[in-house]
């Protein structure tokens, strides 16, 4: 069973956790990489934003940025890779090969730590999604390095090593956490825990291809099948422009309308705090928040919702945050941008038809 | 033997079960003890006061590693109205001995620690499991119980009843009773956490001294009722409870609206400012006295605790009648067992006698008559705390007046709210019910 | 069929508080429980049992508080329970934990044969990594297959198994070999009550305690804070933002009158949103 052990890749005994010179054979280890997501020909948002994240890292470091890219079909992730380039790639390493077409955990941790102890980058970002946290944890145990999970926020300190800060005791607090003397420093983020950056298409970059070596007879786990989740229904929530929530101050199931009205009218997505999927009345994939989903809409309506640290750090990124509840001190006007103090229930149907009518009366006037 | 049979089984791990279940195993019994919480404590999260007197018995060396808070050195007798109390304060650093009398606990702490005792005594313990029903024999013999999980009963030479006021299975096995609401107060409580050093400086005191403050007056409406508020070393609880009939017949109130009162009162109000408030629980507590207690043994069974309704709501003591209850049946339980008898009514009865020896049945027969005496005269609870007040406040204010008018104005305020005969009356009455 | 189950004691998230003064956890009587991911795992355990013989082992590194815990997964009814112990392993970040769960899973396959397949909890709600697992995968060698959502087939003569996998647009349908290291999807079933004899066994069971050294961990120097590449270095409260909500409606004479208030504010500070808002109200 212990056949394929990794070894360490440091001296034992010497406290990890110490900052001293960094070993010999990590000082070359140089630029930011950010791991591409690429699934059913579609790049992941998390790895666009994390290019976005990973550009700052590299300019402050001055080094260059990397995105790495696995896939089946060499053509696809070409033009896959032409995008990395315009979200801030400087380069993109391209591994294209029959055996990669599917994720999977075995070539992709093979291939990944090959890369990396060829090309020794000092940073490695992944998204933590379903994906990303399956590779992860296998590419940090094999190249016996650090890793910072979900973190929310990155930052190169004085000593130029990545601070990665993470919300620890169920959201409750926050902490930062440095590999200091392993490379790369690894470290995973939320989907929509980084804005999106602009993309600039006239941007361009190089392409190192890279042959991997694997064989399909060696790879013990087969897809036989993907279901794919065709439309699912709340694909959009995490992406939409508007999002309307309701928590407990709703106060039945069947209020859960309300708030679908309302996003319905504003053509967004609609979503819940995490009471409401306990109690049945939605399910659990429109759960938003630090265990549900992370939200980054342009306009954020919580109604009934008091705003518990594990709700808000799942919508902090909104461009506007708009409270109801009858509670004036509740927790959630501490950082909403605009509140209203008064009954949910009342408002929200009020609210809908205005808005009903305003967007009416706009579009006969435009 | 099969398995499933045990010498006794213990249903409940409060501090009377607890008592129960560590004597039995301390003794070399085969010991079963059934909680239907989480774990023992995990249904009862707020503050109390233990008296070391009754636990001391039971585990002699407690104090080296029971979780306790903090020790008394002051208690505050308070007789409250709107405005302000007047009270007593007893403090003495006599308290600050090596072996304190009274402590502040944490019960859920206090309770999983004690229950850690009974574990390591040899007793088998089972959490998250309610006893349903006794399990009988023909000729109505209890030998054992039933439980909400799936699989066979547990057969065992006696059940020990350690099942707190509500006492489930004893009322759905014909044991006892339904409760009255005139034999039970309903008590609301919370957990306010400050920081130590704040509490310290708020109450005047160092390292682990404690204050209790008992209050009684205008904030329990006209029912029957006290407040309380104890320190613990993080946190303060505090709580107020009244006769379950009280909340029906006389005043509108609830007992959550009777707490907030409480806290806002400008007396509390400065002790609790700035504190999270956490842990907010209700709780029946068995206030019948003597006269409520019910039938305590009967073949194969015996009753212990809050379910034997021991609960000396003068003095508010509680735990301790339940761990002293628990220890005797514990006692007579396993001289029963260990010389070969059978755990029938007539041998049970025993244990009856120890109760009737101890403090617990005397202080309970001393305070007989005084809820009959609290509920005929509700006044007590009401006219004479703001009579108090008002009294203290003629003697203090130096305004001028003379103090012999003084004196009178109280005197004369006092007999046109209950009239000569009234307040002698109710001296007497109170005179008869206390002794 | 042998099963191992690795199940994480985690102070219950939902009652912890941060002190009001000084912003510090306070952990003082904060109840302890099994990390509810776990437990996805532990049934699916039990079940595989139950079909096809077997026993399962529950195990855990923690402090010596942990074996009730364990206890509590034998009340559950599984049928063993293995504590790893000792005060090198005090500050494990994923990579040194999964150090020791790693040999701790030797061990006790040196005692009582090797798992067909190691259950771990999709993640943890303290550490909340989801790194554990595929850490102890990789060490071991075993397959992984995490946010399985059922097992669909299994043949543990053949050393078969059929999954599917919560992937991110989809499910995958999976085939692959055991020993494998799977993590279950919440909900994908529900943890059941042991039976009364599982809680009186359970009480009287023995929890098998190691320490470092009677699990064959020799090299403390991956354990602990020593092990951990990762350090952290600082903790601290979220900070407050200034200024909270701006007030709207307050007076306003009805909720109709509220509403518009609101959306005149929302749009003064969103002027594009309204005219997309508009477009895309056009478009349905
Ligand atoms: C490990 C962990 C992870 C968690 N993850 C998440 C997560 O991902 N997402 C999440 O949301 N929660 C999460 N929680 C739960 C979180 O701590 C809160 O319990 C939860 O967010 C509270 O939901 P709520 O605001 O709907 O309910 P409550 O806190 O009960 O608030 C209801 C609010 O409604 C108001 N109200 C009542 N009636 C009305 C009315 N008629 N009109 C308007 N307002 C009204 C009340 O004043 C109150 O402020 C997590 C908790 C833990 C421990
Ligand atoms: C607000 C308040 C303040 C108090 N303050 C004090 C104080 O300061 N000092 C003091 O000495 N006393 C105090 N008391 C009284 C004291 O709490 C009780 O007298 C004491 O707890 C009684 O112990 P017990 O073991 O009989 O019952 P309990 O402590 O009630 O224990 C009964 C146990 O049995 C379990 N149980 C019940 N039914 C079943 C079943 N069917 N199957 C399995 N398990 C079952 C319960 O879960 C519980 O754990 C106070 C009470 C209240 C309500
Ligand atoms: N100390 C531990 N003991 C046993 N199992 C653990 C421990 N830490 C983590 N695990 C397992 O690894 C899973 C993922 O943990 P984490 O990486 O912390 O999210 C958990 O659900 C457990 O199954």
């Amino acid at each position: 069973m212990n056949s394929s052990a990794p070894r360490p890749a440091a001296a034992a005994g010497s406290r990890a956790g110490m900052k001293k010179e960094l070993p010999e054979h990590f000082r070359s280890y140089k630029h930011v990489w950010v791991f591409i997501e690429f699934e059913q020909g579609e790049i992941h948002p998390v790895s666009l934003e994390l290019l976005g994240e990973g550009r700052k890292l590299a300019d402050q470091l001055q080094v260059e940025l990397a995105g790495v890219l696995l896939g089946g079909c060499g053509a696809a992730l070409t033009g896959a890779a032409g995008i990395c380039h315009s979200y801030g790639a400087d380069v993109v390493y391209v591994v294209a090969h029959p055996v990669l077409a599917d994720y999977r955990n075995e070539p992709y941790t093979r291939v990944m730590t090959d890369l990396v102890r060829k090309f020794e980058p000092e940073i490695m970002l992944l998204g933590a999604t379903v994906l990303g946290r399956d590779l992860a944890g296998s590419v940090a145990t094999t190249l016996q390095t650090g890793l910072t999970a979900d973190c929310t926020e990155l930052a190169i300190d004085d000593e130029r090593s990545l601070a990665a800060t993470r919300p620890t005791f169920g959201g409750s607090l926050l902490c930062t956490i440095h590999t200091l003397n392993f490379r790369p420093q690894m470290a995973t983020v939320r989907p929509r825990v980084m804005p999106l950056p602009v993309p600039d298409t006239s941007r361009t970059g190089r392409i190192v291809e890279y042959q991997a070596e694997l064989e399909e007879s060696d790879i013990v786990t087969k897809v036989i099948d993907f279901l794919a989740d065709r439309n699912s229904e709340s694909a959009q929530l995490a992406f939409a422009d508007v999002a309307v929530a309701g928590g407990l101050g709703l106060r039945s199931a069947e209020n859960v309308s309300l708030v679908r009205d309302l996003a319905q009218v504003l053509g967004g997505d609609w979503g819940g705090s995490r009471p409401l999927v306990q109690k049945g009345w939605i399910p659990s994939d429109r759960q938003i928040g630090q265990t549900g989903k992370t939200i980054r809409p342009r306009l954020y309506i919580a109604a009934g919702i008091s705003g518990a640290i594990q709700h808000r750090v799942g919508v902090e990124g909104s461009d506007l945050i708009v409270a109801i509840n009858t509670d004036p001190n509740a927790p959630i006007f501490e950082f909403a941008h605009l509140g209203v103090v008064g009954d949910a229930t009342v408002l929200l149907p009020a609210l809908t038809e205005a808005f009903r009518s305003r967007l009416a009366v706009n579009r006969l006037a435009g | 033997m099969t398995r499933n049979h045990f010498d006794a089984i213990v249903v409940g791990a409060g501090p009377s079960g607890n008592a129960a279940a560590y004597m039995l195993a301390q003794r070399g019994l085969n010991v079963l003890q059934i909680e239907r919480g989480e774990y023992a404590g995990s249904k009862n999260v707020q503050g109390a006061i233990l008296y070391a007197d009754a636990l001391e018995k039971i585990i002699p060396d407690f104090r080296d590693e029971a979780p306790l808070e903090r020790h008394i050195v002051e208690q505050r007798v308070w007789m409250m109205d709107d405005a302000g109390h007047t009270g007593m304060h007893h403090r003495s650093d006599d308290y600050n001995e090596d072996k304190p009398n009274r402590y502040t606990i944490l019960r859920a702490q206090f309770d999983k620690w004690f229950s850690r005792c009974v574990k390591e005594a040899g007793a088998t313990v089972i959490y998250e499991t309610t006893v349903t029903s006794l399990m009988r024999d023909a000729s109505g013999w209890v030998v054992g119980v039933h439980t909400d999980r799936n699989g066979e009963g547990i057969t065992a030479d006696v059940v020990i009843l350690a099942e707190g006021v509500n006492g489930l299975v004893g009322r759905a096995s014909g044991l006892r009773e339904e409760l009255k609401p005139e034999n039970v107060a309903l008590a609301v409580k919370e957990m306010h956490f400050l920081p130590q050093e704040v509490i310290d400086a708020r109450f005047n005191l160092k390292g682990d001294e404690g204050v209790v403050i008992e209050a009684m007056g205008t904030i329990t409406e006209g029912m029957v009722g006290t407040a309380f508020l104890y320190t613990n070393r993080e946190s303060i609880s505090v709580g107020i409870g009244c006769m379950v009939s009280d909340f029906t017949d006389v005043g509108q109130a609830t007992p959550h609206g009777l707490l907030d009162r409480f806290k806002a009162h400008p007396s509390i109000r400065p002790l609790l400012e700035g504190s999270e408030i956490k842990e907010y629980a209700a709780h029946l507590i068995p206030e019948g006295g003597y006269k409520a207690i019910p039938e305590l043994v009967g073949n194969g069974w015996l009753v212990v605790g809050d379910a034997g309704h021991f609960v000396n709501a003068v003095h508010r003591e509680g735990s301790n009648l339940a761990m002293t209850t628990g220890r005797l049946a514990a006692e007579t339980v396993a001289d029963i067992i260990l010389s070969g008898g059978s755990c029938s009514r007539h041998n049970l009865a025993a244990y009856v006698d120890a109760v009737k020896e101890s403090f617990v049945m005397k202080d309970m027969k001393k305070y007989k008559d005084i809820h009959g005496f609290l509920k005929k005269g509700r006044h007590v609870v009401d006219l004479y705390p703001r009579l108090m007040n008002r009294a203290a406040q003629t003697w203090f204010r130096v305004d001028g007046v003379d103090k012999r008018s003084k004196e009178s104005t109280i005197m004369r305020e006092a007999w046109r709210a209950r009239g000569i005969g009234g307040l002698m009356g109710d001296a007497f009455k109170l005179m008869r019910a206390w002794r | 069929m042998r099963i191992f189950v690795c199940i994480k004691q985690v102070p219950d998230s939902a009652q912890i508080r941060v002190h009001p003064v000084t912003n510090t956890i306070m952990r003082q009587g904060v109840p302890t429980i099994i990390n509810p991911y776990d437990l996805f795992g532990l049934e699916e355990a039990l079940r595989l049992r139950d079909r096809f013989g077997g026993e399962v082992t529950v195990m855990t590194m923690g402090p010596p508080m942990a074996s009730d815990s364990l206890r509590k997964a034998l009340t559950y009814g599984a049928d063993r329970a293995v504590l790893l112990t000792d005060r090198f392993f005090a500050g494990s970040d994923t990579l040194a934990t999964s150090y020791a769960l790693a040999n701790l899973i030797q061990k006790a396959s040196d005692n009582w044969g090797k798992p067909d397949i190691v259950f771990c909890g999709k993640q943890t709600i303290d550490g909340d990594t989801a790194q554990v697992g595929p850490g102890i995968a990789r060490r071991l060698g075993l397959t992984q297959l995490t946010y399985v959502s059922s097992i669909d087939a299994i043949d543990p003569s053949h050393g078969t198994i059929t999954v599917r996998r919560r992937a991110d647009h989809g499910v995958q349908v999976l085939q692959s070999r055991l020993p494998a290291m799977i993590t279950m999807m919440e909900g994908s079933n529900e943890i059941r009550r042991g039976r009364i004899e599982d809680a009186l066994r359970a009480a009287s069971a023995e929890v098998v305690q190691w320490n470092a050294a009677a699990a064959g961990i020799t090299d403390l120097g991956h354990c602990g804070l020593r092990g951990s590449p990762t350090v952290v270095k600082k903790v601290f409260a979220p900070p407050s933002r200034e200024e909270k909500a701006t007030l709207v409606g307050e007076g306003a004479a009805n909720p109709t009158a509220v509403a518009n208030d609101l959306i005149t504010q929302i749009f003064a500070r969103q002027p594009v949103l309204e005219g997309d808002l508009m477009h895309a109200a056009a478009r349905h």
